[in-house]
């Protein structure tokens, strides 16, 4: 079973490129479970057609200890298995403990056991690693491999150096690798080079360059991933060929983070004059 | 009486001892120690590093900001419910530890007993746990009707950002009862000091001067503030006041009544104890109504009756000193016959004292009246001013520690602001140190004392190995550990037990108590056996 965790700035696109890259894998006849760390419980959407999810957390909160695994994981898309952590409304509480408690439920709920014959679990984790909880995916061998995903937008690189961060830190102990960058294009100038170089100086590669489609968009207000919603189209193509990189990848890099002043000079190498 | 004997001072080199001492610590740490370390020497301005973070990895005797406000200063109020807002651990070992003993007024309203919590679990952690609060606090008003809920925040609920403010603003206004949340999260500051500035703010802010229904008319009413009424304390001292015709409107908070602190800005004067604790509450009650304060001791015979005289001077009424004299008289007799049999057998015993923010001070001139000396001695989280007097304050640096503590601003009461003296007697007072002054620990001692501020366990071990105390007085972390060297050791957080050793008679208490623990035969019997002789016996096989 490869554990993958997927990190990336707030509203890159995480969620949907990992619900695409999973339908994907999912294709390739892969049996995959995708565990959302995000409080909005929206990670598993397009998967399930819908917010559908109860999640793991208010299932304990409602349930207390008596909690089976068919009570927080529901089947979506092509046998995919679904996942929810939850938390607590915006401004209350702690999501971080929260992402700690469920993860720690699902792995006493045997959810990672060998029988349930998983190929891959996909984290998909909220925002920025801005505290323990955020990290727990990545901390005591949860995850192995983390892909970031990051486009030609200053403060998404910003927030892939920083997260690489928080990989370099838990990767002597917990063993975690960065596997690649994913660029989720938003068209800004040499994008595609920027990424590459950027990836190359973290140590790393850019695993994918997924152009810029409004075929996502419409797929999501379909509640579809874009491979479910139209098989046809290019980008469902691209995603194909991104679950394809991801399954056949070698290379896994503890990280290299870069100096900030380092990582403008990139931005003023590429970003400027395209 | 009998005569002085001479002390046994033990024959160790100060410098020597404070530099092996320190040696066993990285370079690093050791520097920082040092400056911890005072050896009183004759020299003017000893300077005493205190109120600093302890050096991570160094056993330290210090409590946390939580244990300072709930632990201290609001916990002991007896009339009104205590609820700690946090996972159970918290409540329970902090449950009447310090044994404030309370004794219920008129309307019997009595909570000193009970442990109020909201017993935090995960999910309250993950969820936030203002709604368990809510329901804690109405549950405490539906039950008990108390007259106020205090609420206490442990570290769980500051890193979760409960707003627990807010929760009791609406729950005063929801059920009446006043509601005072305090943010004393365990890890703010460098030790229980800040938790005492902030239960001294919220205190001052909600409760004092809030009721004028009862006039109070009499001349001679103080406040004694920092008396925290272990053992029973503040009864002692209220039992000689009585005979002197003072009337103490409120203690703060040792047997400790909401209502009375709510009318204590009637005083017409503030009486302080523990100066680290409290001085706080003192400096604000003169700004904001007036009432001048006084620093004083009523710990030992004499300290007590010094106490008393300076409390006649500054009422300056010749009925009153006369009536002080009086009882002094009696009773500094009735006691020093009682103390005479003790002092016999610990006359030239020395002892060390490591704790508080006062105490270390206070029972040093206790021991003085049984004939003991104090030869080492330290706080656990006083300030510079506690060792070297109030004149440092003006030079202390406030640290980044010290700014995570809400500062209030206090003016003075429009319509309960009254001068108590007219400004020329204020300022000879003051000028004669009878007001507003506390000249600190240091001063008090003997030349070859030592003071250690916020002693390691380390340190606590060489001190007792080398000059060999008859007697150390700490708290619970160390009594153990000390009683483990053959030598006793007395709880002054809560007596063990015991008490009152406050006053008069509190001091013959306290002498039968030293004299059965450092006469007791048990400490000739802990040699274990393998110590005294082999217990295996081998011989060598060519």
């Amino acid at each position: 079973m490869r554990k993958v965790a997927i990190y990336g700035k707030g509203g890159i696109g995480k969620s949907t490129t990992t619900q695409n890259t999973v339908a994907g894998l999912a294709e390739l006849e892969k049996k995959v479970m995708v565990v959302g760390c995000d409080p909005k419980a929206d990670s598993t959407r397009l998967l399930l057609g819908g917010l559908a999810q109860k999640s793991v957390l208010d299932t304990l909160r409602e349930e207390g200890e008596d909690v089976d695994l068919d009570d927080v994981r529901k089947t979506g898309f092509s046998d995919t298995l679904c996942v929810e952590s939850g938390g607590p409304e915006p401004g209350v509480g702690c999501a971080g403990r929260g992402i700690i408690t469920s993860i720690n439920l699902l792995e006493s709920l045997g959810a990672y056991d060998s029988k349930e014959n998983l190929d891959y679990v996909f984290y998909d984790v909220l925002g920025d690693v801005v505290c323990g909880g955020f990290a727990m995916p990545i901390r005591e061998g949860k995850a192995q491999e983390i892909y970031i995903v990051v486009s030609g937008e200053m403060m998404a690189m910003y927030a892939a150096n920083n997260i690489c961060k928080g990989i370099k830190r838990y990767s002597d102990g917990g063993g975690v690798r960065l596997g690649g960058l994913i660029c989720n294009s938003r068209k800004v100038d040499n994008e595609e080079e920027m990424i590459d170089a950027f990836a190359k100086k973290l140590g790393t590669q850019m695993i994918y360059f997924l152009p810029r489609d409004n075929m996502v968009q419409r797929a999501e207000i379909h509640r579809k991933t874009v491979i479910d919603y139209d098989p046809e189209s290019d980008m469902a193509g691209h995603y194909r060929s991104l679950a394809k990189s991801i399954d056949q990848n070698d290379m896994f890099v503890t990280p290299k983070p870069m100096h900030t002043d380092d990582l403008e000079k990139i931005l003023m190498d590429y970003g400027l004059f395209g | 009486m009998s005569s002085r004997k001479s002390y046994v001072m033990p024959p160790v080199d100060r410098e020597e001892f404070v530099r092996d001492v320190c040696s066993v610590y990285p370079n690093k740490v050791a520097k920082k120690r040092l400056k911890h370390i005072v050896i009183k020497d004759g020299s003017d301005n000893l300077e005493i590093e205190a109120n600093v973070r302890t050096v991570p990895g160094i056993i330290t005797q210090r409590g946390c900001c939580y244990a300072g406000c709930k632990g201290v200063v609001i916990g002991p109020i007896g009339d009104m419910v205590h609820i700690v807002h946090g996972p159970i651990g918290c409540s329970f070992y902090a449950w009447n530890t310090r044994r404030n003993l309370f004794k219920p007024r008129e309307d019997g309203a009595n909570y000193m007993n009970y442990c109020f919590s909201t017993d935090m679990q995960d999910s309250d952690v993950i969820f936030g746990g203002e709604k368990k609060l809510r329901q804690a606090i109405q549950e405490a008003c539906d039950i008990f009707k108390p007259k106020a809920i205090s609420v206490h925040a442990t570290c769980p609920v500051g890193l979760i950002g409960d707003d627990i403010q807010a929760v009791a603003r609406e729950m005063t206004e929801k059920t009446g009862i006043l509601v005072m949340a305090f943010n004393c999260e365990g890890y703010k500051g460098v030790s229980q000091s800040g938790g005492h500035h902030i239960a001294n703010n919220k205190l001052f802010e909600h409760v004092v001067g809030k009721d004028d229904s009862n006039v109070v008319d009499d001349k001679f009413v103080v406040n004694i503030l920092g008396e925290y009424n272990i053992g029973g304390d503040a009864w002692e001292i209220e039992r000689v006041f009585a005979r002197c015709g003072i009337r103490i409107i409120s203690t703060f908070s040792g047997d400790g009544s909401i209502d009375e602190m709510r009318q204590s800005h009637q005083a017409n004067l503030n009486l302080v104890m523990c100066h680290r604790s409290i001085n706080y509450m003192a400096e604000m009650m003169e700004t904001a109504f007036g009432i001048p304060w006084m620093k004083v001791n009523f710990i030992g015979v004499k300290a007590m009756a010094k106490s008393m005289r300076k409390i006649a001077k500054y009422f300056d009424d010749p009925d009153l000193s006369r009536t002080v004299e009086a009882v002094i008289l009696e009773e500094e007799k009735e006691a020093e016959n009682l103390i005479d049999e003790y002092r016999k057998r610990l006359e030239g015993k020395t002892a060390m004292l490591f704790v508080g923010g006062s105490r270390a001070h206070h029972y040093q001139e206790l021991f003085k009246d049984l004939g003991m000396e104090t030869t080492v001695a330290g706080f656990e989280f006083a300030h510079r001013d506690d060792y070297e007097g109030r004149q440092v304050i003006p030079v202390l640096k406030p640290d980044a520690d010290s700014r995570n503590i809400e500062e209030i601003k206090v003016s003075s009461d429009s319509e309960r602001y009254r001068p108590r003296l007219d400004q020329h007697k204020l300022e000879t007072l003051k000028s004669e140190q009878l007001l507003n002054h506390y000249e600190g620990m240091m001063e008090d001692m003997n030349q070859g004392s030592m003071i250690i501020d916020d002693v390691s366990h380390e340190e606590l071990e060489q001190l007792i190995l080398k000059f060999k105390p008859d007697m150390v007085c700490a708290g619970i972390k160390d009594k153990y550990i000390i009683e483990k060297f053959g030598v006793p050791s007395k709880q002054l957080h809560n007596y063990d037990y015991s008490g009152p050793y406050a006053g008069f008679r509190g001091a013959v208490n306290f002498a039968r108590d030293v004299d059965m623990m450092i006469h007791n035969p048990a400490w000739k019997m802990i040699k274990a056996p393998w110590d005294i002789e082999p217990t295996l016996n081998a011989e060598t096989v060519a």
